[in-house]
């Protein structure tokens, strides 16, 4: 693996490889001393193109606990607003010598055009771009939910295990989610059933060719689908008007036909959780009753974030280390 | 002026004989034509000799973006495709919306020399989409406009574009459309469908481009006149057009080189060459395309040469602009496309590339002429046996953002005489020759 910049780009046994690497990479944030030497000379740059404090904050506890130089570069306003161009920006990190480079970036396909420019040599690790692609995130929610839902629930060593058998439905702006698309194809390698659940609005045109079934209808869903997990994804406000896009009518709207609520939440299988993937609109796509119970795994899902990241960054810039002369690329 | 004898060749791809260019004219057919004592004899066993191209889409992006390509950098470019003229699209800075800014491009073009180079008047001032541009001035100026476009944008207000059809029937101008509806296309990066959702790039619906073809049709049916519609590119807008040619309603329509050939699946790698308006769409549309125009229902290929500089395209695709060269690989793309696919003959090559443009741009009484004694000598001779590899940095177009760098495609223009005077030989400019 030299970069990460697609869940489609994981198979299987890579995808359940960086997962039990996760697990080993947990167990060491339980000590007492929770740094590793690992990445101890590595220089990992966040470059952020696009406001997202959680996400940094997790990439950069990640490449820390492995004694990596961490360097954050917030380039608000890309060559989109007339800032420095994406090339300019690569090529000056490059100069500086980094070793990865961990971007988030408004535009679909920014990490893809910046691993594949010759601009840097470092390893790219999308953490999100556009509506397009947010693969760390979906690898700590495959992360969650295999330790919840697989191997007699999180009780038994997990290693080596897929999420075959289990349903989950993803409920809200698939259009405009990287969080969806990533969840979808990584979900579905993994062998989980996924099925997409949104207004009509807010589901792509093209979405026949993904690997997952596709619902208007939650409360069918929940009913019948009895899925083991429900995944909210965050709703704009801004969505609904036409100047957004007019894609519903009204929040209250919105929430009365796919928001989590303590109804919905009752009627979901006892086994069932509910993930988020930050920040929450509470109110809209989920109540504080569904947000804040037992069912939940949000605060969770950001702790397996960081251990999801730390082995994201070990296996693309330690594995790489012992098999090649990057001095000769 | 020098006389040129083409020993051998195959007019339209018929049978071979020699054609004999004296004075700016086809002074002779005829086998074994006697050589005249100046004359330079050109072997073209093997050659097709078609009536120069033209181009009715051409961005030559001067004035205002000289960086991108100038009337006589594009031209010369154009000449090395095989053409003998090219209408140059409005959407300069300033707008070619004004009897002046049209007699420049038109000037510079003569004093280029490389091909005529026809303006296009924008339909409306600063191409808003507004108020009609003085269209009847353009259309009196010396360089006698008679295609207006506001391509790059839509001429979308219905009540504007009815004006525009009516107005220009006065000087027998006709409307070039670029279709796309623009608030089903706001913030668009490529075409709507399954690589689009994958990608995550927001969609240019088909329908945005096939909603304004039908509106145009039936408005120039309402008001009895001629629409041409630029690029089309899907297979509704395919099936609209031919329903409205069946009305007998008076519409040309063109395809470019691009949508004859390349699909939506290459935006996977993002790489913004492929990014262009209206999109690639996808092969069901590539096949429509080609039998429409197999059938005449579209009925020109024109390049839409649109240069950019490295930088526009050396960045993500979002901020990437949109827009491919053609006009040195249009006529070995309808070559690999139509011709060798059995679709078409070098007849019909002339007919899409050059009779009928000529016909829709009312420059056909020089431009796309039949091969004929006393004809302009307005002539392009193609060696449809060779084979070559598009290297964009080695273009004349002084931008490089072709589509097809590194791909091989067939046919290499040989030579390009432009009313006699040869603009190309033996595969290269004739620099001095243009000069002089």
């Amino acid at each position: 693996m030299k970069h990460l910049l697609s869940a489609s780009d994981l198979t299987r046994d890579e995808a359940v490889h960086i997962l039990d690497t996760a697990g080993q990479m947990a167990a060491t944030q339980a000590r007492e001393i929770k740094k590793l030497p690992t990445l101890r000379g590595r220089t990992v740059v966040n470059l952020f193109f696009e406001d997202s404090t959680r996400t940094r904050i997790s990439f950069e506890t990640a490449a820390k606990r492995l004694s990596a130089d961490v360097i954050n570069f917030s380039a608000k306003g890309s060559s989109v607003s007339k800032g420095e161009s994406l090339k300019d920006t690569a090529l000056t990190l490059q100069a500086m010598g980094a070793d990865a480079v961990v971007i988030r970036h408004q535009a679909s396909g920014a990490p893809h055009t910046l691993a594949s420019s010759g601009w840097t040599h470092g390893a790219v690790v999308n953490a999100g771009d556009g509506t397009h692609q947010h693969p760390t995130q979906a690898l700590l929610d495959a992360y969650t939910l295999r330790r919840h839902l697989v191997g007699d629930r999180g009780r038994a060593d997990v290693s080596g295990r897929d999420l075959h058998g289990l349903h989950v439905a993803v409920v809200g702006d698939v259009l405009h989610s990287r969080v969806a698309r990533s969840n979808v194809q990584l979900l579905h390698t993994l062998g989980a059933r996924v099925t997409l659940v949104a207004p009509p609005t807010l589901v792509p045109v093209g979405v026949e060719a993904w690997p997952c079934e596709v619902s208007y209808r939650l409360d069918d869903v929940i009913v019948d689908g009895k899925p083991d997990a429900i995944m909210m994804l965050r709703v704009q406000r801004e969505r609904m008007s036409s100047a957004g896009g007019g894609f519903f009518p009204s929040p209250l709207e919105y929430s009365r036909g796919y928001g989590l609520d303590a109804r919905r939440l009752e009627a979901l299988p006892e086994h069932a959780i509910v993930l988020h993937p930050g920040p929450m609109n509470r109110g809209l796509e989920i109540s504080a009753d569904a947000a804040d119970s037992d069912r939940a795994v949000i605060v969770e899902q950001v702790a397996n974030g960081v251990a999801v990241r730390m082995a994201v960054l070990y296996l693309l810039l330690a594995g790489e280390q012992s098999t090649t002369n990057r001095s000769a690329e | 002026m020098t006389t040129y004898l083409l020993r051998d060749v195959s007019p339209l791809g018929e049978a071979r004989t020699d054609l004999l260019l004296a004075d700016g004219v086809v002074a002779a057919i005829g086998t074994g034509l006697e050589a005249p004592a100046d004359a330079v004899e050109i072997d073209g066993a093997g050659l097709v000799a078609l009536p120069g191209l033209v181009d009715l889409h051409t961005h030559l992006r001067e004035p205002g973006r000289e960086d991108a390509e100038t009337i006589a950098t594009g031209t010369r470019a154009a000449a090395l495709g095989g053409f003998t003229a090219v209408h140059a699209m409005a959407n300069t800075t300033p707008t070619q919306d004004t009897a002046g800014v049209v007699e420049q491009v038109w000037h510079l073009g003569r004093r280029a020399g490389w091909v005529d180079v026809f303006p296009v008047g924008a339909v409306t001032v600063g191409l808003e989409g507004e108020r009609l541009a003085e269209l009847g001035a353009m259309a009196e100026s010396a360089a006698r406009v008679r295609v207006f476009s506001d391509d790059g944008k839509c001429v979308h207000d219905p009540v504007v574009m009815r004006r525009a059809l009516e107005y220009v029937k006065a000087f027998d101008g006709v409307v070039a459309q670029h279709a796309q509806e623009p608030r089903l296309t706001e913030g668009s990066q490529m075409h709507e469908g399954v690589v689009s959702a994958e990608l995550g790039l927001a969609g240019w619906p088909a329908v945005a481009e096939e909603a304004i073809v039908a509106r145009d049709v039936l408005l120039a049916e309402h008001v009895g006149s001629r629409l041409h519609v630029c690029h089309l590119s899907t297979a509704g807008s395919v099936e609209i057009v031919r329903w409205a040619k069946s009305r007998g309603i008076d519409v040309t329509a063109e395809v470019t080189p691009h949508h004859l050939i390349l699909t939506d699946e290459l935006a996977r790698g993002y790489d913004p060459l492929f990014k262009v308006n209206p999109p690639l769409r996808t092969q069901r549309d590539v096949e429509a395309v080609r039998e429409g125009l197999a059938d005449g229902t579209i009925d020109i290929v024109a390049t839409d040469h649109a240069p950019h500089p490295r930088e526009d395209k050396d960045c993500e695709w979002a901020a990437a602009a949109f827009g491919m060269t053609g006009l040195e690989t249009a006529l070995s793309v309808v070559q690999e496309t139509m011709v060798e696919t059995g679709r078409m003959t070098w007849a019909d090559v002339a007919r899409v590339l050059s009779s009928a443009p000529a016909r829709i741009g009312r420059v056909d009484g020089q431009h796309g002429r039949p091969i004929a004694v006393g004809e302009p000598a307005n002539l392009t001779l193609v060696d449809p046996a060779a084979r070559r590899v598009v290297r964009p940095q080695g273009q004349a177009t002084k931008s490089e953002n072709s589509p097809f760098g590194g791909r091989e495609l067939p046919g290499r223009v040989v030579a390009t005489f432009l009313r006699g005077r040869a603009t190309v030989l033996d595969g290269a400019p004739v620099d001095e020759e243009v000069q002089r």
